[in-house]
Parts: C-alpha cells; structure tokens; sequence
C-alpha cells in the first residue's frame, strides 16, 4: 500500500526541497520504489537538486492536462533505479493545478509506487493546499528559528483541517524535520533548542538535520544529500529520519552535540 | 572581549521561545472563528460611531495580547460639538 507524504513548512527557504530529495533517495536507496513530485509550478527546483534539469520533457501540469501519459513525465534517476521524478512546470503558474487533476495523478501514482512524496511551495495557497491534499504523512521541515516555527503552526493547522484525511475525521500522521541546527549555538543560548521547538510544535520528532556545507555541495552537484556523500552528518540525519518513516525505532542523536571537553572549549571560542 | 561577551551577554533563545509561545496561544485561539480582542476593537468603535462623530485620526486602539492576559486600550478624544451634533 503506497504512502504519500508531503514535505511542507510556510516558510520558504527552510529546506523543503533538500529534504524531499533526501529522504527520497534515502527511501529508494533502502530499495523502495520512490517517486518525488514537485508541487512548486512556476518555480521548481527539485529537478535541479536532483540532478535531472537537463532531462525534463513533460511535467505535472502536463499529465493533469492530459498532454502526456504519467509514464512519459517521470523521470528516472540516474543512479537509483528504485527513485523517480515528477516535475513541476516552470512555465504556468499554480492555478494550471486543479483538485481533480491532482487528484487523479496521485492515485495513479500510488497505483506504481510505494512512497509518493510531494514537494510542497512555500505559502499557503493553492499549491501547498493541493500539496498536502492527498497525504498520509506530512514531514514539517522547521528551522530553529522564530519565523519558521510560527509558520510551521499554521502549516500544522491546515494539515488538521484541509485535508483529504482531515476532511474525513481521519488524521494526518504529522512529523517534525528540525534542519539547519547548530547545536553549539543552541547550547550557547542563542539558537532555539530542540525540546524548545518540540515543545511549542508538539508533534513528535523525525530528524535533526545540522546546519552542513555538505548540503550546498550537494545541491551544486544535483545530488540529494544521501547520494552525494552518504557518511556526512546531514546525510546520515535523512538516512535515520528515512529509516523512521518505514516504521523502524532509531535513536534519536543531536548532531554536533557530543563533543569532549576540548571541542566545547574550543567551539565556543571559535565562534 | 570574547570573556566579557561570555559573562554579560544575555542570551537569546529564551526570548524567542517566550515571545512564540505567546503570539502562538494567541493564533491557535483565533482560527476558525475571529480573534476575541479584535473583534471587541471593531464592535466598541462601532458603538461609540453610533453616538459621536469620531475623527478617524483621534482614536487611538492599542491592543497587548499577554500570556495569561490581553487588554485593549481605547482612546478617543470626543470634541464637545461631536456630543451636540449626534
């Protein structure tokens, strides 16, 4: 039975589309079959962070209006044979989406797949409401940051009231992703803390992404971070967080937290 | 420096979480039906227009949503020829 998840925040920039590469790959590496949908028409960039930009011919609004078959917009990745792309148009704009349309795509991937996972735009309108229409799984992606958390909270309160499961009396099985932390700021007092967030948020914990230059090196390659270097710390944060979305119990570290007393003198010097 | 900066420096994060939890009681109180204060702005205005002709420059709403309490402050100067004039 296909499960379809929808990466979404509010707020943009937070780390959206990083995350749904991520964990998609993470999820096709542990062969999964996978497909990522980017739901951001007019401005998509999952084909890029994916490495696939050079290999778009059709896209979603495409298929919704029946100018391609679903199988000739998907694009295969390259170095997974598990892991697929859907990609948004770049040339309309999100009113090209319509409920029906959306509607009938998801089914037919969920016919093919086993994780479908939508690429929600910033904002709450009607790209991010069609995004997370369908959704079993909803992955919150919040930084610790003021902005980001509150955004989060209203995103949280759409999940429980827009959506298809919620229109139904049903719930959506909803997931904190804390990415960008720096742990040795949080301990200084200066960054939001994990159990901060939590407890503001409170909606269980999925994964705790540290602030990483792997993940621009990864994005300027077109590899989602579990490809591009799958023992660096961001990449090990997905590859757990993907673990705990199929259902296995793995402990939860804070990465950059445990460092001796060396690392703690000088980590706080050094900032 | 960095030793002073060490000893004086208030931190930050407590902030933001007081100053979410706050604004975030308040916002999740106001979805689904409008927001109790500010519906309470509108409907006093509207009373007091009832009865005096308010300049629109001379009223003065403030409104502090606090964690445990809100208050709004209504401030309109009533000019005596308003009074007769209604």
């Amino acid at each position: 039975m296909a499960k379809v998840i929808v990466v979404t925040s509010g707020k943009g920039g937070v780390g959206k589309t990083t995350s749904t590469a991520a964990l998609g790959a993470a999820l096709a590496q542990r062969n999964e079959k996978t497909v990522v949908v980017d739901f951001d028409v007019g401005l998509r960039n999952l084909d890029l962070v994916m490495g696939a930009e050079r290999r778009v011919v059709y896209d979603l609004v495409n298929v919704i209006q029946g100018d391609a078959k679903l199988p000739q917009a998907l694009i295969r990745d390259k170095r997974l044979d598990t892991l697929f792309l859907l990609p948004a148009s770049q040339t309309r704009d999100k009113d090209a989406l319509t409920p029906e349309g959306v509607e009938r795509v998801m089914a037919e991937l969920k016919k093919h797949f086993d994780w479908v996972i939508c690429d929600s735009p910033a904002g709450i309108e009607r790209g991010a409401t069609l995004a997370m229409r369908h959704a079993d799984i909803a992955v919150i992606v919040t930084n610790p940051e003021v902005s980001s958390v509150r955004d989060s909270d209203r995103i949280i309160g759409l999940l429980d009231s827009k959506t298809e499961r919620a229109e139904r009396g049903d719930r959506v099985e909803k997931h904190l992703l804390l990415t960008r932390y720096d742990a040795a700021r949080a301990e200084r007092g200066d960054m939001l803390k994990v159990d901060d967030v939590l407890e503001i948020l409170s909606i269980p914990l999925i994964g705790i992404v540290p602030e990483s230059t792997d993940v621009l090196r990864a994005s300027n390659i077109g590899a989602p971070v579990t490809l591009a270097d799958s023992r660096s710390a961001p990449a090990l944060a997905y590859l757990d967080a993907a673990r705990r979305l199929t259902g296995e119990t793995v402990p939860m570290t804070i990465p950059g937290e445990k460092r001796g007393l060396f690392g703690k003198i000088f980590g706080r010097r050094a900032a | 420096m960095s030793i002073f900066r060490f000893f004086n420096k208030q931190t930050s994060a407590p902030t933001a979480r007081e100053r979410l939890q706050v604004l975030l009681a308040h916002e999740r109180a106001s979805v689904g039906h409008s927001d109790l204060v500010a519906l309470l702005r509108e409907e006093i205005l509207a009373v007091i227009a009832k009865h005096v002709q308010v300049d629109g420059d001379k009223v003065s709403v403030k409104m502090d949503r606090g964690e445990n309490v809100s208050t709004l402050e209504v401030d309109i100067e009533i000019p005596l020829k308003a009074v007769r004039a209604a």
